[in-house]
């Protein structure tokens, strides 16, 4: 795509040497308007979310984000609970999501027939344009119940012993549902990623491996896995990203409830999920201001997760460039 | 493990044995996880099935909702497939101009460095969560003024625009260069190039991107949940009034304790996944032969 753009002068070029054509000068412009729109954009969201978070970060400051009270009667708010609630799914999730995105990605580059592959990647990459919405109906309607009937008991038997599954379950909104959906939408996109590193893996380093007598699980822990190390985890933390960000499948497993627990049988509540749940509710200014505060909280960890992944990437791409 | 350390112990038959039961355990699991996603896809999608189908009639296509009391909710939700069809249709009308716009220089135009930061500023934006999005532009254009379709579409926009950037960005790669320097050499301008030589030989990816995009949004609720949830129970093809659509009829109906409108939520979750799968299987299918015949076989 660069060489397309060395080889063909500039238009500022042209204009030197009078063989300029207005239209140049016109798609030129249009496009570079249409470039910028990105830039413009994320300037404006950042710059909007602020103007009208800042009476809220004003009545509570930093305080915000370790309070534990929201109530909307005596207009008092806080966001602990939510960021508890956030980081528990989100890492229980990704905890889940992680070892099987992984195995899948292998499964298809190593393991599978080749004729097998296509398909069985479509179908797994198809999981991920499932609408968020109907995960979450499903999620509550047919995976609610099947967990309150026949897996939460038994995890209550087995593991009762630990503070997670302390209590019966009693609900289908949960701490637990809203992992499970988290981790049903996090597996294509982690294992997508994953599966492209692990097809870039020189081929001479694998034959090499096996030459050596390696087993396919040793050329995986010894030679796939220390190679795409740095992708992994800019994968995990881009579908750690995806998941703190989900707000309408997790608004609709997890019981909108202000609590924190490790009892993940317990209603509970994420940042995003308690934006969603508010869209009829938010009449006071404070409290759409507040909202709004939750808002920017998830832009600036968006931001972050994003850049923090490019930046791994980046530096393992020129290491890999160098070597 | 050192290689010595290896090939003395490999020697040992029983040390061998341990290496081949790892080996298969792993291979295993391996096959169980991708087993498990595929399975999952057929149970979600399977679920939704069974328990739409039930609700699909005429009178679901071409009547409203109708809220006559418990157990006998809804009839139709012709209001919400109108919307739906109107707020994602002004959403490409927004976003496939300047995302062809913007990847046109990012491919065409831009140096190098600058073509890689506006990428990053792209992928950031792609990585903005919806609800995010829904939430700025509410309190950009909706708060004090009211919600309309196209307020909506709006924020359905700025999700899409990212990634038809990027699908048509990686299509415009494709097209060999060879074509942009006869152009040229013919005496034809730069923008005539681009416009009547690189576009028309991309134009099969970029409409595999924008479907894809298309299939993506039409299922979103978090950008509308503020942007165009209070819609009235009739058809309406204005989009300066807040307009019902599919998603949010899913998200309203799912919660109700009525088993007639979860019916209906169903239903509508079923034509829905159909429109998405269906959508995206044919973009897929098509953007690999447009691919196929734009490298020549590759």
């Amino acid at each position: 795509m660069a060489t397309a753009s060395r080889s063909i002068p500039d238009p500022a070029a042209l204009r030197r040497r009078g063989r300029f054509n207005p239209g140049d000068g016109i798609l030129y412009g249009l496009t570079l308007a249409a470039a910028l729109s990105a830039l413009v954009l994320l300037i404006l969201i950042a710059r909007e979310l602020i103007k009208d978070a800042w009476p809220a970060m004003k009545e509570f400051g930093v305080g915000f984000l370790t309070s534990r009270t929201w109530d909307p009667n005596t207009e008092v708010f806080g966001a602990a609970t939510f960021l508890f609630g956030t980081a528990l799914t989100s890492f229980s999730a990704l905890l889940l999501a992680a070892p099987i995105s992984i195995a899948i990605a292998l499964f298809l580059t190593e393991l599978a027939p080749r004729w097998l592959r296509g398909p069985v990647g479509a179908l797994v990459e198809m999981l991920a344009s499932v609408p968020s919405v109907i995960l979450g109906l499903w999620g509550i309607l047919v995976m609610g119940p099947w967990i309150v009937d026949h897996v939460g008991p038994f995890l209550h038997r087995t593991l009762g012993w630990t503070p997670f599954f302390k209590t019966e379950p009693a609900a289908a909104p949960s701490f637990l549902s809203a992992i499970l959906i988290l981790t049903i939408m996090m597996v294509p996109i982690i294992s997508s990623i994953c599966r492209e590193l692990f097809l870039n893996v020189p081929r001479e380093l694998k034959e090499g491996a096996l030459a050596l007598g390696a087993t396919r699980w040793e050329l995986v822990r010894g030679v796939i896995f220390p190679y795409a190390r740095a992708g992994i985890a800019a994968a995990m933390i881009l579908g750690l990203g995806r998941a703190v960000g989900e707000a309408i499948a997790v608004t609709q497993v997890i019981g909108n409830n202000e609590a924190i627990t490790w009892n993940l049988f317990e209603p509970g509540d994420t940042l995003a999920s308690r934006i969603a749940s508010s869209y009829v509710g938010a009449t006071t200014h404070l409290m759409i201001s507040s909202l709004v505060y939750l808002a920017l909280i998830l832009l600036a960890f968006s931001l972050v997760v994003n850049l923090l992944a490019r930046v791994i990437v980046h530096r393992v791409t020129q290491q890999q460039g160098h070597a | 493990m050192s290689n010595a350390a290896l090939t003395a112990r490999s020697l040992t038959s029983e040390h061998r044995r341990r290496r081949r039961i790892v080996n298969w355990l792993m291979e295993g699991l391996a096959t169980l996880s991708a087993l498990a996603a595929v399975a999952l896809l057929v149970i979600v999608v399977g679920s939704v099935a069974k328990r739409g189908a039930g609700a699909l009639d005429l009178d679901f296509f071409t009547k409203n909702p109708s809220f006559l009391g418990f157990g006998q909710g809804g009839s139709g939700i012709a209001n919400a497939i109108v919307g739906t069809f109107i707020i994602v249709g002004l959403a490409i009308l927004m976003a496939l101009p300047v995302g062809i716009l913007a990847a046109i220089y990012l491919n065409e135009f831009a140096p190098r460095r600058i073509a890689s930061a506006v990428t990053v500023a792209f992928d950031v934006l792609n990585g903005v969560p919806a609800i995010v999005i829904g939430i700025f532009v509410f309190v950009f254009i909706v708060a004090g003024h009211g919600q309309a379709g196209v307020k909506g579409a709006f924020a359905l926009a700025i999700l899409m625009l990212p990634l038809v950037t990027r699908s048509t960005q990686e299509v415009l790669a494709l097209v060999p260069n060879a074509m942009r320097e006869a152009s040229l050499a013919l005496g034809a301008p730069r923008w005539r190039t681009t416009l009547n030589v690189v576009l028309p030989m991309a134009v099969g990816g970029i409409i595999t991107g924008a479907t894809l995009a298309t299939a993506r949004v039409a299922g979103e609720t978090a950008p509308l949940l503020f942007t165009s949830s209070l819609a009235g129970n009739t058809v309406s093809w204005n989009p300066t009034e807040p307009l019902a659509s599919i998603p949010m009829f899913i998200f309203t109906s799912a919660e109700q304790a009525d088993p007639a409108l979860q019916e209906k939520a169903w239903g509508a979750a079923l034509v829905l996944i159909t429109f998405v799968l269906v959508a995206s299987i044919i973009a897929r299918a098509f953007g690999l032969r447009s691919r196929r015949r734009l490298t020549g076989g590759r």
